[in-house]
């Protein structure tokens, strides 16, 4: 064992530290806001690293079309739900939001793809196809049943990985993908030689996780979203519609999503099941800090990433059951802790 | 008297099978307050929190002339609805500034910087402790904090849930003080308290809530030299 493969299993565990962190974060940010245990936000990963392959092929990527029939299944979900009682703002919302938007990145989408318009412009679609999505699958899924157990929103949100692992299936295909590095090329670092790809995952990473610290530090709207997670009956008395709040935290967690499948498409193949077990790590960090503390959950990623590519090299055929197992001594150092989990009091 | 800003008509509430609130008919004037007194467990809050629509009822409530039928808390506090809860429902967490900014959250900057100077003047006290967190507060900072943080949403109306609660006699003189300044603003006030003598003191028009009833309704002024008040709820009758 040289310090050189334990340099190199290093850097590429921080790497993919660094992902599973942008995931774990998203999930204690969804938990905290809407109670919801969001076990499909992989797909987002997926979805974003498959919508870029696409765009950068000059094809249509499928999630356009997706986008388009969320948006119709909301629309009709949101007419049905207020029949007789429907004012014109409210249906022009519905309307721009549900259907002219979606019909809008279609056709901006067919017509841009074909022309190859680079990356950045690639990246930009490929936000502007998840990022609505988030919002959408909260409506679908989650709004009808926003007063019930975590029990019951997991069951549910079960049902929306499976949902959109097979929606990713139909309009991907099985085949995986690869999208082009954002920076080509490597760099030396001591005695190995590191993807300059992988700088720009480390450093898009803190950019998010920054960006994420000035939102919920310093904006209102931030300060909202952590109220309605700090006490829910209180922000609803402030006028903070609890649904508004869940909204834009599911259009941010579909941000981060998208934006972490750009950043591993180039580094491994994405295919449209890839990103269940890349969240599913994000998930194990993120109960290890309890589903509660960012820094830990970013702390954890870390640690699991290390892990996993020190046992991936030390024992490969247990790489993934020792990630996992992990989860079990914190399981119970935490049942030991504190008890009950606090679920059981509000039924 | 001007034209009710709230009136409830036969408003029930129900837990199961247990009724908390009975066919409960109230009238808010703009600009008064108004005190709904009774025993612990009458209904009192229960009647609140369906004015507020924290809990489903039965009835109808009015809130200036509009029927509110099931609309959810965020519109009644958009159309001028304030509750100030028993609990307080702070977000301990959060500093006591952040806690008053969210409290005009939707009302935009402006708003924001008139109603913390409005509130620092009102409660001195929050000023102090303005980067402390809400979850390290004394009680009556506590109540303070969420008297605060409604009046930072400018309501036109404004429920206090026992404000007095658990609190230091010299800490409750100053919150029924304060309260007092706060029927000078305009603003509408509907008191619900056990501590009946303080509340009839500063209402103008009393309710008696006796098991999830409306038992009496008179000038608090008239109510407070009612015999059977005086028994029941000022402790003054049984010689």
């Amino acid at each position: 064992m040289s310090p050189t493969i334990l340099l190199f299993l290093a850097q590429d565990g921080v790497m993919n530290g660094a992902v599973y962190a942008l995931l774990g974060v998203t999930l204690v940010l969804l938990f905290t806001v809407t109670r919801v245990i969001f076990v499909a936000q992989g797909a987002f990963v997926a979805w974003g690293a498959l919508t870029m392959a696409a765009l950068e092929n000059g094809a249509v990527p499928g999630t356009a079309l997706l986008l388009v029939g969320f948006g119709l299944a909301a629309a009709v979900v949101d007419l049905l739900r207020a029949r007789g009682r429907l004012s014109g703002r409210r249906l022009g919302l519905i309307a721009g939001r549900d259907i002219v938007l979606p019909l809008a990145l279609l056709a901006l989408d067919t017509a841009l793809a074909p022309l190859k318009p680079g990356m950045a412009v690639d990246v930009l679609l490929t936000l502007a196809l998840i990022i609505p999505m988030g919002p959408l699958v909260y409506r679908l899924a989650f709004q009808p049943l926003a007063d019930a157990s975590v029990l019951i929103l997991f069951i549910a949100a079960i049902g929306v990985h499976l949902a959109m692992t097979g929606l990713g299936l139909a309009v991907f295909g099985a085949e995986g993908s690869r999208i082009d590095p954002m920076v080509a090329g490597v760099v030396p670092v001591g005695p190995i030689v590191v993807k300059l790809q992988s700088f720009a995952v480390l450093g898009v990473t803190a950019a998010v996780m920054a960006g994420l610290f000035v939102f919920f530090e310093r904006t209102l709207l931030g300060k909202a979203l952590r109220a309605t997670a700090v006490n829910r009956l209180g922000a609803r008395l402030v006028g903070v519609r609890v649904d508004g709040a869940a909204r834009t935290a599911f259009a941010l967690a579909a941000g981060i999503g998208a934006v972490s499948g750009v950043l591993i498409g180039p580094l491994t193949t994405v295919a449209y099941d890839t990103g269940f077990l890349i969240g599913l790590k994000g998930f194990v960090a993120a109960i290890i800090a309890g589903l509660a503390s960012y820094p830990l959950t970013a702390l954890a990623a870390v640690a699991i990433g290390l892990l996993e590519s020190y046992s991936a090299f030390f024992a490969s055929a247990f790489k993934e059951v020792i990630v996992f197992s992990i989860i079990i001594p914190f399981l119970l150092w935490r049942s030991f802790a504190h008890g009950a989990p606090a679920d059981e009091e509000e039924e | 008297m001007s034209a009710p800003i709230l009136r409830t008509d036969a408003l029930g509430v129900s837990y199961g099978r247990v009724e908390a609130v009975r066919g409960a008919s109230i009238e808010m004037p703009a600009g008064g307050v108004v005190t709904v007194i009774g025993a612990n467990g009458a209904g009192k809050t229960s009647l609140l929190n369906a004015i507020m629509g924290v809990l489903p009822s039965s009835g109808s409530v009015a809130f200036d002339g509009r029927l509110l039928g099931a609309s959810p808390i965020e519109e009644r506090v958009a159309r001028g609805l304030s509750l100030v809860p028993e609990k307080r429902e702070l977000f301990g967490s959060m500093s006591v500034e952040d806690n008053l900014r969210l409290g005009a959250w939707r009302l935009g900057a402006k708003a924001i910087r008139t109603g913390l100077a409005d509130v620092f003047a009102r409660f001195p006290r929050l000023q102090e402790r303005r980067d402390q967190k809400a979850g390290t507060l004394s009680g009556g900072e506590r109540q303070m904090l969420a008297m605060g943080r409604a009046l930072m949403g400018r309501p036109r109306a404004l429920m206090l849930d026992e404000p007095s609660l658990g609190l230091a006699p010299r800490i409750v003189k100053d919150i029924f003080h304060i309260v007092g300044e706060l029927k000078e603003t305009g603003v509408s006030i509907l008191l619900v308290e056990q501590n009946a003598r303080a509340a009839l003191q500063i209402a103008d028009w009393a309710y008696v809530m006796e098991l999830g009833e409306i038992v009496m309704q008179g000038p608090a002024a008239e109510l407070a030299n009612d015999k059977r008040v005086i028994e029941s709820y000022l402790g003054l009758g049984r010689r």
